[in-house]
């Protein structure tokens, strides 16, 4: 467990360094002030929608987009970029095993993905405490569930990540699949899902389909677990019709995301120790 | 002699390429090996057998009572390993390099900084690697091979960058460390440095062995003539000293310097005729044929028969 802990003390050192932790953070922290302040605006205060719960909304928006990106920009090239350098070649000549070098190395990116999310974030709310805005507990408790799962779904595609990059041969291979997977999973499974929902017109899809196949995308868990888990956010999304639909628990698209995780880096974990360098 | 390294029949294919094919040899407890041939002969691939980066063909492969192929990793405490071209993290500093390293052995952390003074990058310690030169990281890379005592050094390539007065420091601290009982396995181009250093030689082409021994052994096998230089004053041009017997072919360098080709057990009885023939002699240079002619040799004669 020592040689797993050295590697991640090691990667987070080597983030804070080259600027990872201050840039995704400060990238997340703009973008999360950006939407307290310009988009609570248009909703104004008398649709009754209280201004955390629109954050919760428009951030876990933003987050289905940009923390699978940030993930896949910092774990693509965690194999194969360190066998490029030749840096692998020296670590494993030493005494640790290839899956303790990917967990240390997943525990460090996730850490630092983690440390970005929660002070972006919380700038937010900071920003909105310092404004005088009031917050109910419900409220806040929907805020933090908004930031661990955000930090799960970086988990996620850190996973993949270093699937894609235990599998390819060289770093420019890795970063273009990456992307190609970002695309898939961000913007096209969902409009190739929306058009068979219109073209099938609730005639053969039953709602066990539904739920199988948004469990098929994490970006769509994340989407139910923020926009459906809380009574309030769910009816200022307008996801509380596919909730009454999809009728997937909290404990289940947790466990979904837990699973979505595990098994890439269970896959990338049995390709890099197949890897030969 | 305990064997550190057992390599028994081991081949190692990529494709169709056979990079090792059929290698067997034992190093035993410091003994000091070098391990020659030229690019591509399979000395890098016989390394990463050994570090378990690679799994062979066929064959087995045992390192400090352990099967590297099978994924055995706890004997790597005790082995100490330079690759070619060494490379480090950028963004971190030679000390926190070391310590990384030193953690991931379970080292003393006080002790490994210690070898950063002993290369000679004491003063360039919290430098970030990323700004080293490389024959600075090379120091490094021999720093962190040197952690923890290892009772096995495998070194490819260790001294390309380095200066000579840091060469003779390096094979230094390695010539300690065979004596205590480490085994060194040395890859190399600089064959002159091995001369006097390596115990043992094994020379690899196109992945064989072709020739295993210590130098004596190697130059008795190859039979290459030793080269008899002599400086004589008053030799007419193009003659001949007349107790030159014919089975010596002899060369002239220059009016005074000719150059005589004797066969290894015919080298004490020239000089014996020479001095007998009073012939008047300025100087006298005997040179037993080098690594270098012997490297060629072996070569030579295991492309013969292809």
């Amino acid at each position: 467990m020592n040689a797993v802990l050295t590697i991640t003390a090691k990667e987070i050192r080597q983030a804070v360094r080259n600027r990872w932790v201050l840039a995704a953070t400060l990238l997340l922290a703009a973008l999360a002030l950006s939407l307290t302040f310009l988009g609570s605006a248009p909703s104004g205060s008398n649709v009754g929608a209280r201004p955390l719960d629109v954050i919760i909304v428009s951030l876990s928006s933003l987050t289905i987009f940009l923390v699978p990106l940030i993930a896949l920009l910092i774990s693509h090239d965690a194999i194969v970029g360190d066998m490029e350098r030749g840096t692998m070649l020296l670590l494993l000549s030493y005494p640790v095993a290839r899956w303790q070098v990917l967990v240390g190395k997943f525990c460090g990116h996730l850490a630092v993905l983690a440390f970005a999310t929660c002070f972006g974030y919380g700038a937010a709310v900071a920003a909105l405490l310092a404004t005088g805005s009031e917050m109910d507990r419900e409220g806040l408790a929907a805020f933090i569930a908004m930031i661990g799962s955000s930090v799960l779904l970086g988990a996620v595609f850190i996973a993949i990540g270093y699937w894609v990059s235990a599998l390819v041969r060289d770093r420019g291979t890795a970063a273009g699949v990456c992307i190609g997977l970002w695309l898939l999973l961000v913007l096209v499974y969902d409009m190739a899902l929306l058009g068979l929902l219109v073209l099938d017109r609730g005639q053969n899809m039953s709602g066990s389909v539904l739920n199988t196949l948004l469990l098929l995308n994490p970006t769509d868990i994340y989407r139910l677990l923020n926009l459906t888990g809380f009574a309030n956010v769910s009816a200022f999304s307008g996801m509380a019709g596919l909730a009454g639909s999809a009728t997937l628990s909290v404990r289940i698209l947790v466990a979904a995301l837990a699973l979505w995780t595990l098994i890439p880096l269970i896959a990338a974990s049995l390709s890099f120790s197949r890897r030969e360098l | 002699m305990t064997s550190t390294v057992r390599i028994a029949e081991v081949g190692k294919w990529y494709g169709r390429i056979d990079a090792v094919s059929g290698a067997s040899f034992e190093l035993g407890q410091g003994e000091m090996v070098a391990l020659i041939g030229h690019n591509g002969a399979g000395k890098t691939t016989l390394m990463k057998l050994m570090l378990g980066l690679i799994h062979p063909t066929h064959g087995s492969i045992r390192v400090l009572g352990e099967n590297p192929a099978a994924g055995e990793f706890s004997a790597r405490r005790r082995l100490g390993y330079l690759p070619e071209n060494v490379s480090f993290d950028a963004t971190l500093t030679g000390r926190e390099t070391q310590r990384f390293y030193a953690r991931l052995k379970q080292e003393p952390i006080a002790k490994a900084e210690q070898l950063l003074d002993v290369v000679g990058l004491g003063a360039a310690a919290d430098r970030r690697v990323g700004i080293y030169s490389k024959g600075m990281r090379q120091r490094l890379g021999l720093a962190q091979a040197l952690i923890g005592r290892p009772q096995l050094l495998l070194l490819d390539e260790p001294t390309t960058g380095l200066d000579p007065e840091l060469r003779q420091t390096f094979y230094d601290a390695i010539q300690r460390l065979a004596a205590e009982g480490t085994t060194v396995l040395l890859c190399s181009h600089a064959l002159t440095e091995l001369e006097e250093r390596a115990g043992r030689v094994i020379i690899m082409n196109r992945g064989v062995k072709v020739a295993d021994g210590s130098l004596d052994e190697l130059r008795r096998l190859a039979q290459l003539p030793t080269r008899i230089r002599l400086k004589i004053s008053d030799l007419a041009p193009g003659e001949v000293p007349a107790w030159l017997p014919t089975s010596a072919p002899c060369r002239r360098l220059n009016g005074h310097v000719i150059e005589i080709d004797a066969p290894p057990e015919q080298k004490i009885d020239l000089l014996r005729r020479l001095t007998a023939a009073g012939t008047p002699v300025e100087d006298l240079d005997v040179m037993s044929p080098s690594l270098d002619e012997l490297y060629a040799h072996f070569l030579r004669s295991a492309e013969r028969p292809r």
